[in-house]
């Protein structure tokens, strides 16, 4: 294996890092240019949107099922099932709804935005884009990420509501909970600022698994192998980078609410 | 090769007075990775020549005509293209001097996810000024030029290499460039096959008069390009000892090490004394 010195490194990384900038700021760009490619954004808002329900709609489900068997556990030790549903609301809609749906459409699509813009680069056939007189930027980038954002706020909506209703069922099958108490407090202590951070997240992760998926894709080098490489970086890139923002996002919205 | 029915009409020089050269280099350098690819090469293609351009692989042969049709920027020297400076120009104003300029990809670089129709024509879709049926009118046309005209349907995965490399073609033609980039068009095809491409790459020259660069490995290629005419009577293509008066506008450009060490027609070459040439050629 070839050493690498510690400035080469640094200067790719960089560069790495300049490029990217450089790509989500076109794509925010081309949004606002012409052409715009509304056939494409909804092909791939189909595509992003449709195709990720099943697992949204499972793991949505399941993440509320679990988080009320495990804190019914602890609730019950000091007497408190009747908070039940405001925990798993909370929960749910804070933090485990953007965060895992965002994950689950990153190991989706942001590999598949990866594999499918990085064949194209490696068999030129973004090249003949360019040499056909068509921006890649406003006809593969621009849609995926438009796409992506407005999906995964829809997704992450989809998948709270299907955690509460996970939640509710194991709450009033399994615990033998009322079922109204259940939705009542977990309906009332839902507050303005969580809902906002609970949907301001997904626009962020959105965005940042459609232009990690099109950065790696784009930057893919060295024939098939290459695409591998680049649907690998894709995947753990996205999903550590939202593991990375929702800890700034939320401390940074708890601060600026108030939150002790 | 039956007698083509295609109807493209004689494309027009627009804006370029007709002595001034389609593409001019001067002293171009790249280099990828710290090693150099070109070093200050300098060479111009006339109006309706075809140039063929030789090298070893590496020699930086694809990565001209990327320079040419402004995919890649050179790190030094100038490109002019229908007398247009295109080191100088952004990506966007780019777009409109490609219209007038065809390339054929060397792996034929069509759209996985579209249909023959939809690939040929992909420029005309996505300008969105020509009516649908204008566009089939010509597609049609272009296809029926490299004889494909039963493929529109069909998706490229269905297509042999020969039928890409010829939709490819139809692709690069149908806005009628006035200048076509062939990056290896024959490569990795059969003996029979090729001479197909080849005799449509001269049809498009004689019949259309269109300037082309050529990048290939194989020079019985260019010799063929070099040897032969396309008869529009007959459909054909045809050995130019049959016509001695014809004069073919075919010159030979070879690189070596980053440079250029040949530039000229191919009786020049037949007498060059060079060793490497000389090798290279026998």
């Amino acid at each position: 294996m070839e050493l690498i010195s510690p400035t080469d490194f640094a200067k790719g990384k960089i560069e790495s890092l300049q490029e990217y900038s450089a790509l989500a700021g076109n794509s925010i760009v081309s949004l606002f240019g012409r052409p715009r490619y509304f056939a494409d954004m909804i092909q791939q808002a189909d595509l992003i949107g449709f195709g990720s329900l099943p697992i949204v709609v499972l793991t949505g489900f399941f993440t509320g099922a679990v988080l009320t068997l495990n804190s019914a556990n602890s609730l019950e030790r000091f007497g408190s099932l009747s908070l039940l549903g405001q925990l798993v609301s909370v929960g749910m809609v804070r933090e485990l709804g953007p965060v895992l749906t965002g994950l689950m459409v990153a190991g989706r699509n942001s590999s598949g935005m990866a594999s499918e813009l990085g064949s194209m680069i490696v068999t030129e056939q973004i090249d003949a884009m360019r040499a056909l007189g068509t921006d890649p930027m406003k006809k593969l980038v621009a849609p995926r990420v438009a796409s992506t954002v407005i999906m995964l706020f829809f997704l992450t909506i989809i998948s709270d509501l299907l955690g509460l209703v996970g939640g509710s069922a194991v709450a009033s099958l399994l615990l033998g909970l009322d079922y109204r108490q259940y939705w009542s407090s977990a309906w009332q202590i839902l507050k303005f600022q969580d809902v906002f951070m609970g949907l301001l997240k997904p626009l962020v992760f959105g965005f940042i698994i459609s232009t990690i998926g099109c950065y790696y894709g784009l930057s893919a080098k060295g024939g098939t192998q290459g695409v591998g490489r680049a649907t690998t970086q894709a995947v753990v890139a996205s999903s550590v980078i939202i593991l990375l923002v929702d800890f700034f996002i939320t401390k940074f919205l708890m601060a600026m609410f108030g939150y002790s | 090769m039956s007698t083509p029915t295609s109807t493209i009409s004689p494309r027009i020089p627009i804006g370029v007075e007709p002595a001034t050269p389609i593409i001019i280099f001067q002293e171009v350098s790249i280099s990828f990775d710290q090693k150099p690819v070109l070093r200050e090469i300098s060479f111009q293609l006339e109006r309706g020549e075809t140039k063929a351009i030789f090298g070893v692989a590496g020699a930086g042969k694809s990565t001209i005509l990327k320079l040419a049709l402004g995919l890649m920027k050179p790190d030094s020297g100038r490109i002019l293209v229908l007398g247009e400076d295109v080191t100088a120009m952004k990506e966007e104003d780019l777009f409109e001097l490609r219209r007038k300029v065809g390339m054929v990809f060397q792996e034929s670089a069509l759209f996985d996810s579209l249909n023959v129709r939809d690939n040929v024509a992909f420029r005309l879709i996505e300008e969105g000024q020509t009516p649908p049926e204008e566009i089939e009118q010509r597609v049609r046309e272009a296809l029926s030029f490299v004889e494909l005209q039963n493929t529109v349907d069909l998706f490229p995965s269905e297509l042999s290499g020969g039928m890409r490399r010829r939709v490819a073609i139809a692709r690069a033609i149908i806005t009628h460039p006035e200048v076509i980039l062939y990056d290896s068009p024959t490569g990795g095809l059969d003996p029979v096959t090729s001479t197909t491409i080849i005799e449509l790459i001269v049809k498009q020259r004689d019949v259309y008069g269109t300037s082309s660069l050529l990048v290939t490995h194989r020079l019985q290629d260019a010799f063929m390009m070099a040897s032969h005419y396309f008869d529009k009577e007959s459909g054909h293509m045809w050995p130019i000892k049959d016509d001695p008066k014809r004069k073919i506008p075919m010159k030979f450009l070879i690189l070596r090490d980053g440079k250029i060490i040949f530039d000229g027609d191919v009786q020049e070459l037949e007498k060059c004394k060079d060793e490497y040439i000389e090798e290279y050629i026998s």
